[in-house]
This record gives C-alpha cells, sequence and structure tokens, in this order.
C-alpha cells in the first residue's frame, strides 16, 4: 500500500511539475501542440472524408440494379416464383418483376412503336427481374457472387451489372485510404519530430536543475519521468486539437455538401468525426508524444554523468 | 569510509589530472583536500561522487568498490553522499523548501517525512523559517546554507564539499566550517576540498594535500607540533 501511494505521489509530482512547466512556457507549449494539431488534423481529417464517401455510396446503391433476363418462352409463374426465392437471399433488399406482358405494354406507349408492335403475333420479350442488393452487400466481390448465383439458376438467360462506375469509385476510395495511411505514417513521424525537438529543447534549458537532481541521486528514470509526461501531454492536447480542427472543418463544409446533394436529388450531411474517433486521436497522439519524448530524452540525459 | 588504491586520472583530452593517488578517509573523520587549483581536489571529488571513472587504480567508498558499480545503480550509491558545492548549485526558481527537499524527493520519500527532515535540515543550518523564499532574496552566507541543508537533509554518512567557502569572507567561512563540524560530531565523516589554507590551519584537522595528482597525506596538530605545520608527515 506503501509503495503504491509512493509511486502515485511521486508520478504526481511529475505530472503537476510538467503540467507547471507547459502553462510557465505557454508561447512556446501553444506553438508546439498547434504544429502537432495540425499534424494529427490531416489524417483525421482524410479519415473522415473516406467516411463520408462511403457513406454517400451507401446511398447511391438505391442505383444500383442487376437486370436478371429469363430464359424464353415467359411464363408468369416461373417468374414469380423465381423473385420469392431471390427476395429470401441475403444481401437482395428488393426485386421487381417486370412480366413479358407488361414489358411489350411499356414498348407500346412508346412513340413510333406501337403499330410495329402490333405485327408481332407473339410477345417475343422475356420476363424480367429487377433485383436491387442490399445496402450492406454493394462491395464488388459481393455484387459479383450474386450475379454467378444467379446466372447458375436453369431459368435464368443473362444477367446484367452495371457495375463499372462502383468498381472505379471503390478503387478510388480503397487509393484514398492509402493515401490516408501514408499522411497518417508521415505526419505521425512529423509529430514525434516536433516532440522529440521541442524536449530536447526543453532539457537543454534546464540542464542545471538536471545536473543537480542527478548529483542529489535522482535516477534516469526520475529525471526523465517529467518529460515523459510533457510530450504525452503534448500529444494528447493535440489529439483534442485534431479532432476540433475536423469537427469545425466539418461544420464549415456541411451547408454546401448538403446543397451539392439536394442539386442532385439527394439528402446527404456531412458526418463524423465522431467521439470514438476523438479517442484514438487522442491515444495517437499520447503514443506518439510519448515516443518523442523518450526519444529525446534518452539521447539528452545521459546516464550519469552530469558536468561536475 | 573513502579509500583511494594508487588511482590514476586521465581525462580524453590527455591531460593526466591524478597519478597512482593512495589515501584513505576512515569512517567518522574530518579531512581536508587542499593543493593548488589544478592539483586535482576536483577530481578526486567526481571520482568518489562517481562523476568520473579512475582510469588505473581503485576507488572505494562506504566498503564499495565504485569501479564495480553498474551505472544504473549510480542514482543509488549517490543517494548515501551529501554534496556542498562552492557556488550552492540551488535551483534559483525554487523556494528554499523544494531545493532542500531535492534529495528527498529523488528518493520517494513521503511528504509527511519530507517536511519533517526539511525543517530539522533548516532548523540545524539557522534557517528555520525561510522555506518559502526564493533563494535570490538570500544572502551569499545563507544561500551557501541552503546549499549544506540540502546535502544533509538525506543524513548522508558521508558530506563532500567542493571550495565551501570559497565566495564567503572570513566569517562566514568560519560558520560553515563550525556546522561541518558539528555534522562530524555528529558522526558523519567530512571531506573538505579547498585552497583556504588559513582555513585548513585554524580547524587543526587531517590535511590530503594534492601536489601534482600525488598526494602528500599529513596529519595537523597544532597542539603537539605547533610550528612544523607545513612538515611532509605520514604518507598512507
Amino acid at each position: 500500500m506503501a509503495s503504491l501511494s509512493n509511486w502515485i505521489s511521486r508520478h504526481g509530482h511529475a505530472l503537476v511539475s510538467s503540467v507547471g512547466h507547459l502553462a510557465r512556457n505557454g508561447l512556446a507549449t501553444l506553438l508546439a501542440v498547434g504544429v502537432m494539431g495540425l499534424a494529427l488534423a490531416l489524417p483525421l481529417g482524410l479519415n473522415t472524408l473516406v467516411g463520408n464517401a462511403r457513406l454517400a455510396t451507401g446511398d447511391f446503391s438505391g442505383a444500383l440494379g442487376m437486370t436478371v433476363y429469363l430464359k424464353l418462352p415467359a411464363n408468369e409463374q416461373t417468374a414469380q416464383r423465381l423473385a420469392q426465392a431471390l427476395r429470401e437471399r441475403a444481401g437482395v433488399a428488393e426485386v421487381q418483376v417486370t412480366t413479358a406482358a407488361q414489358a411489350l405494354e411499356e414498348f407500346r406507349s412508346q412513340p413510333g412503336l406501337g403499330s410495329a408492335l402490333d405485327s408481332l403475333t407473339d410477345n417475343p420479350l422475356p420476363d424480367v427481374l429487377t433485383v436491387r442488393p442490399a445496402a450492406n452487400a454493394t462491395s464488388p466481390a459481393q455484387l459479383d457472387a450474386l450475379r454467378a448465383a444467379v446466372e447458375a439458376l436453369p431459368e435464368v438467360d443473362s444477367v446484367q451489372l452495371d457495375r463499372d462506375w462502383l468498381l472505379r469509385f471503390n478503387a478510388l476510395l480503397d487509393l484514398l485510404r492509402r493515401v490516408l495511411w501514408i499522411t497518417a505514417a508521415l505526419l505521425g513521424a512529423g509529430v514525434v519530430a516536433v516532440v522529440g525537438n521541442t524536449i530536447r529543447l526543453e532539457i537543454r534549458t534546464r540542464s542545471a536543475e538536471i545536473e543537480v537532481i542527478q548529483l542529489v541521486g535522482g535516477s534516469r528514470g526520475f529525471v526523465r519521468r517529467p518529460f515523459l509526461y510533457t510530450g504525452t501531454l503534448y500529444g494528447a492536447v493535440a489529439g483534442v486539437l485534431a479532432w476540433l480542427l475536423v469537427t469545425a472543418a466539418r461544420v464549415a463544409l456541411n451547408p454546401g455538401v448538403v446543397r451539392l446533394a439536394s442539386a442532385y436529388g439527394q439528402s446527404f450531411s456531412l458526418v463524423g468525426p465522431s467521439l470514438r474517433e476523438l479517442g484514438y486521436a487522442v491515444i495517437c497522439g499520447l503514443a506518439l508524444g510519448w515516443i518523442g519524448a523518450a526519444v529525446a530524452s534518452s539521447r539528452e540525459i545521459g546516464r550519469s554523468a552530469p558536468r561536475y | 569510509m573513502i579509500r583511494f588504491e594508487r588511482v590514476s586520472k586521465r581525462y580524453p583530452n590527455g591531460c593526466e589530472a591524478l597519478s597512482d593517488l593512495s589515501f584513505e578517509v576512515p569512517v567518522g573523520e574530518m579531512a581536508f583536500l587542499t593543493g593548488r587549483s589544478g592539483a586535482g581536489k576536483s577530481t578526486v571529488l567526481k571520482l568518489i561522487a562517481l562523476l568520473e571513472r579512475p582510469t588505473r587504480g581503485q576507488v572505494i567508498v562506504n566498503s564499495q568498490s565504485t569501479a564495480r558499480l553498474p551505472a544504473r545503480r549510480i542514482a543509488l550509491f549517490r543517494r548515501q553522499l551529501g554534496v556542498v558545492f562552492q557556488d550552492h548549485r540551488l535551483l534559483m526558481d525554487r523556494p528554499v523548501f523544494d531545493n532542500v527537499a531535492l534529495p528527498l524527493i529523488v528518493a520517494d520519500t513521503s511528504f509527511k517525512e519530507i517536511d519533517r527532515r526539511v525543517r530539522a535540515a533548516l532548523d540545524q543550518v539557522g534557517l528555520l523559517g525561510k522555506e518559502r523564499r526564493a533563494p535570490t532574496e538570500l544572502s551569499v552566507g545563507e544561500q551557501q546554507r541552503v546549499g549544506i541543508a540540502r546535502a544533509i537533509v538525506s543524513k548522508p554518512p558521508l558530506l563532500l564539499a567542493d571550495e565551501p567557502t570559497g565566495n564567503l569572507d572570513a566569517t562566514l567561512a568560519a560558520e560553515v566550517m563550525n556546522l561541518f563540524r558539528r555534522f562530524n560530531e555528529v558522526g558523519v565523516t567530512v571531506l573538505v576540498a579547498t585552497h583556504d589554507r588559513r582555513l585548513v590551519q585554524s580547524c587543526g584537522l587531517r590535511e590530503i594535500q594534492i601536489e601534482q595528482g600525488r598526494a602528500l597525506d599529513r596529519l595537523e596538530d597544532p597542539a603537539a607540533e605547533p610550528i612544523t605545520i607545513h612538515g611532509p608527515a605520514a604518507l598512507l
């Protein structure tokens, strides 16, 4: 118990002294945290962008349909039975039946075609099913699987699926995600460098104090502890700042996006970053700040030999 | 308490600070380390405090050979020594209390105990009641006494002082010396490096004189040999 309370008190001491130093060096702290917050905001913003783009494609899946042509001769019972079977499949949201007769009617209503169709004795059109995939089953692989399954049915003649645009869009999203990761890695390294340099300067300015602490028997761990707290705090605050920046950007952009979406007849509004992403940003900031401080302090603080 | 066995120290720049130095300070003794500037006094203290390692020979402090001490144990080792510096090395942006408490804080002492011992140490150097003052508000003599309080607050068995009276006038210097003698009377081994010969003579204690990195060890006993104070005496 005693050792636990000692542990708490010495970490509390380190934490309080780091907060005190941060507060005293107001401008330097503000600049460092600002740079780090901006660096973290970019990947977080990209992540929010990708998330919103995926939400938007989820909406587009309503426009995505698979057209299934059944074998001739047309038979409405077969069409309805098949439609029912498909509706029960996972990944299928809706199946619409257009019978050969309905299709013929539709053609007939088109100007100029009516008289030409009158000369036909037989209806040459097949029954058609329009299959709309469920919103959670619109990836290219899932669509391909559905298409293959439908094509394999003996009553089906052919399946038409216009998914090229979806493939392109998904490829674009995938690319964006890779850009996101590269950006995150580069800017994460940037955050480590900024923290490292800030901590290095702080260690230099407090070298007299560090020497005295080492002379009176302060261990290397004791000397490093407040700097590790400082770096970690920098990172955490930068994470919060990044989240606030992206949220502010989202609020600023949203009216424009809503207007654009409504011009396309869609109702869409930007989402995020969520509170969970705030947590991720803070954790990433913490970790990067700690790494930067650990690297700087292990290089700057010698094991045992301050100048006398 | 301190034993140097044929210690040599050569700095990386080639300067040989100590050569084949041997001397011993037994437990409970108070001794002076004298010699001109550059004679190697500071190097001796640095070797004791493990700020430097000897090039050859052995330094034994409190029955521990410093040569075999791994780097991670150095901090623990230093807690057995109190060190007083000529320029007192106080943290000028912290109050007196925090300065004196530092050796206890690094040793994970409880707050209650820190409070009690810091007051006791300040009382011993006659500065009780000035805990909240900034060192800059104190006189030079008082600053030096804060430095001494910091050195003794953790009750180390060994007290080292590097020119502790260098910046003080004769009266203040005598006061500081009296403080050291009082600690010595309660069993602390004290080693004071100084070039102030008058101070050494007035105290009448053992003197380890270093010249060009070698010891001319002698015991000064003015009562027995009042005239031959400067004559070379027993080498170790």
